[in-house]
């Protein structure tokens, strides 16, 4: 640090014994290298022959048809809800190499795709142990109580949303059910009696917002 | 893996297999092995794509779980492919070099398969009502393992007591079970690693939409054959590379002897290394000596060299300085031996040679050489050695000393490195450096791919567009249109914009074609590498 100031260009050893004088240093470089510094010698031209030529091609066929083979795998977008035209004219190689399933016997176990189960009948069977019988009579019964008790929205609201958690995994099974859908509450804010499927429209039910609803 | 190589890898490995392998890819060779969860976790992909991933390059380790892992050079032997190619084009023909071509592109394949592609390929070729008889093919390939250039896939390591799988032949009795060893089993390993399983392929190759009766005939009966196994199902077939690279390093030793000596010459190494071929192991120092009486023996007929000649010649390649070939006894007329690593080391020092001279000028070159032969030179014994001006020899030695191919070794004569008092010698070391060039090169190709994808990507909607138009008058020829359609058509790509694709085209197979030519040095280069490691 004492020969900051005196010695900027100072070397720590005597560089006359490399024979390189003071004078014959390049100049300093000033900000980064250019991007393509000149050279003062060009390079030497590629070799160009048959088999050059020939090498050539097939690297090109062989980068080509490896884009195409099943191993070339492109981020899968997701399938468009809407089937494309050109999909139909697909052609069958295509599609097989779509669907190609690697040799398993080559590779570890854990990277087969597992086929997914459906989950959510397992976690219901044991959680729900009660019968469907009982159940249905739940329901029914909750739902008497429900059209005579407007006031509690909030406790039906509950027991009603267990059931139809349980109950809206067997909705396909269960078509006797089907129309409690529509009649059983979701858990918001709104009081029921506000809402109406359009069938009292401008009836009695609506009494608070008549001026503001607009009619277009 | 260096910097320089995992970007190759990874630019190598998008290129052909997608950007979900190259994410893998590169993850993995910078982290090493890994297991799954791992590896998921980090690159964040889901399980099905990554299945299919890690398929062509990865290898598992023992173990649970199952560790990943990818090596650099399986990798940056994509870029050998097309020379691999046309290398078994030379030796076995258009049918050898498509059982290559189909094997290099899957990876691995069954012995069936690889014959019906093939075959099918080769009927797709040839003039309608010829096709290509799966005998011929089956002769390839059993030809191609004969000679070592393909083996068999080494069965994949189980972590457990269940035995690998080998069907339809039966194990060598006595075989006992392979043990879980910490290192990845070879294919060498694997005892019947080079025998041709007894298949059973009976037929022709089938050409896609035939449109003749007899041939849907055929067709339908083929289809009801082609469903039974054919007594081979598992045994999978690869490329076996380090083959090649012998079959390369021999024809690198007899084209630089052709060069340097005579053609006469090199048709006599040409032979020592033929004879060679099953007795020497692929990291000998030299072949096994050979009597002159025997290589007299072994000579083409078509050459008509006596036998004194002969000895002459010998002579003369002990005697050269390339030391390619060299003496190692007297008895049988003379023993005579093939340096391999002499003359890989030798092949190297001319390459690191040529570069100096191509990017600094010859007389830099000549003060490397003087510097590679003599060691350590002083400042003013390397200007009188090499016969150059102090001045412009201080300019071309400082310039080879900041871009690293030329050392500075002090040597003090006082113990406290006194600068006044202490010898600089310049120095040249050819391991270190020849390690630097090679780095050098992969840089090199990486760029060379990415200028590459730059401009087909700049212009890209160039080339779709010619595409575009490309397969319209394809259709339209097939479909036999009037030649006014076809210029109609051929009218809609603009003069200029044809000069542009024209331009295109041409830097874009240029790009490719140093690709290839880089990768002929790197071979050098590696396999010189290659050599002193096994040898130290």
């Amino acid at each position: 640090m004492a020969g900051k100031g005196r010695g900027v260009g100072a070397f720590t050893f005597n560089i006359e014994a490399l024979g390189i004088g003071r004078g014959s240093m390049p100049d300093s470089r000033v900000g980064p290298m250019p991007l393509f510094p000149n050279i003062d010698f060009k390079p030497v031209p590629l070799k160009a022959g048959e088999e050059e030529d020939y090498m050539l091609a097939l690297k090109q066929e062989m980068r080509g048809t490896m884009q195409r083979l099943p191993h070339n795998i492109k981020c899968h977008a997701n399938k468009a809800e809407v089937e494309r035209y050109t999909e139909r004219y697909l052609k069958q190689s295509q599609l097989d190499d779509a669907n190609w399933t690697p040799d398993w016997s080559l590779l570890p176990k854990e990277l087969m795709p597992q086929k997914k189960k459906v989950v959510k009948p397992v976690k219901k069977k044991k959680a729900v142990k009660i019968s469907r019988k009982e159940t249905e009579a739940m329901l029914t019964k909750l739902d008497e109580l429900e059209k005579k008790d407007d006031g509690n929205p909030e406790k039906s609201d509950d027991e009603t949303e267990k059931k139809k958690v349980n109950e809206g995994e067997e909705e396909e099974e269960i078509e006797a059910e089907e129309y409690d859908e529509e009649d059983v509450e979701e858990e918001n804010d709104y009081i029921d009696s506000y809402f109406d499927n359009g069938e009292d429209f401008g009836g009695a039910g609506s009494d608070e917002n008549v001026d503001g609803e607009g009619t277009f | 893996m260096t910097a320089q190589e995992v970007r190759l890898c990874g630019l190598l490995l998008q290129e052909h297999f997608g950007e979900m392998v190259e994410k893998v890819g590169t993850h993995l060779l910078k982290s090493g092995a890994q297991n799954l969860r791992m590896i998921l976790h980090e690159t964040g992909i889901s399980l099905d794509l990554h299945g299919a991933c890690v398929f062509s390059s990865g290898r598992k380790g023992p173990g649970s779980p199952t560790e990943y892992r990818t090596s650099c050079d399986r990798i940056l032997r994509i870029l050998r492919y097309p020379r691999y190619i046309y290398t078994a084009k030379t030796l076995y023909g258009d049918t050898g070099e498509l059982i290559i071509e189909e094997l290099l592109q899957r990876g691995h394949m069954t012995m069936s398969s690889t014959v019906k592609t093939v075959a099918d390929r080769l009927t797709q070729n040839m003039e309608d009502g010829r096709s290509m008889d799966y005998n011929d093919v089956s002769n390839s390939f059993s030809n191609l393992v004969e000679t070592h250039f393909l083996q068999r896939c080494p069965p994949p390591p189980r972590a457990g007591p269940k035995e690998s799988a080998t069907p339809a032949p039966p194990p060598v009795p006595g075989t006992p079970t392979p043990p879980i060893s910490t290192s990845l089993p070879t294919a060498e390993s694997f005892p019947d690693c080079y025998k041709v399983p007894h298949v059973t392929l009976i037929g022709r190759g089938k050409r896609p939409l035939s449109s003749e009766d007899v041939d849907d005939q055929r067709n339908a009966k083929k289809a009801k054959m082609d469903s039974e196994t054919h007594g081979d199902e598992g045994i999978c077939w690869q490329v076996n590379f380090e083959r090649f690279h012998l079959h390369f390093r021999d024809q690198a030793i007899i084209s630089a002897v052709a060069n340097k000596l005579d053609q006469t010459s090199s048709e006599i190494v040409r032979t020592m290394l033929r004879m060679s071929e099953v007795t020497t192991s692929p990291s000998a120092t030299c072949t096994k000596p050979l009597s002159a009486n025997e290589i007299f023996r072994s000579l083409p007929t078509n050459y008509n060299i006596a036998r004194p000649i002969l000895d002459q010649y010998l002579t003369l390649l002990v005697d050269d300085p390339m030391e390619f070939v060299g003496k190692a006894g007297e008895s049988g007329g003379g023993m005579y031996v093939v340096n391999m690593h002499r003359a890989l080391a030798n092949l190297a020092r001319a390459t690191l040679e040529s570069v100096v001279q191509e990017r600094f000028g010859s007389r830099s070159a000549r003060i490397f050489r003087l510097l590679l032969r003599k060691r350590h030179l002083e400042q003013k014994q390397v200007e009188d050695f090499a016969m150059i001006p102090a001045k412009e020899a201080k300019d071309m030695l400082y310039s080879l000393l900041s871009q690293n191919l030329v050392q500075l070794q002090e040597v003090p004569k006082t113990p406290d490195y006194a600068p006044s008092r202490t010898f600089y010698l310049y120095t040249v070391n050819q391991l270190p450096t020849a390690r630097m060039l090679l780095q050098n090169c992969y840089k090199t190709v990486a760029n060379l791919i990415e200028r590459r994808l730059y401009e087909s990507k700049e212009s890209k909607r160039l080339l779709e567009k010619s595409q575009r138009i490309e397969a319209i008058l394809a259709s339209l020829q097939a479909s036999g249109a009037e030649p006014e359609q076809l210029t109609e058509v051929e009218e809609m790509i603009t003069a200029p914009e044809k000069q542009q694709l024209d331009a295109l085209r041409l830097h874009i197979n240029k790009l490719d074609s140093a690709e290839n030519q880089v990768d002929e040095t790197i071979f050098l280069i590696e396999s010189y590498v290659n050599s002193t490691t096994t040898t130290s």
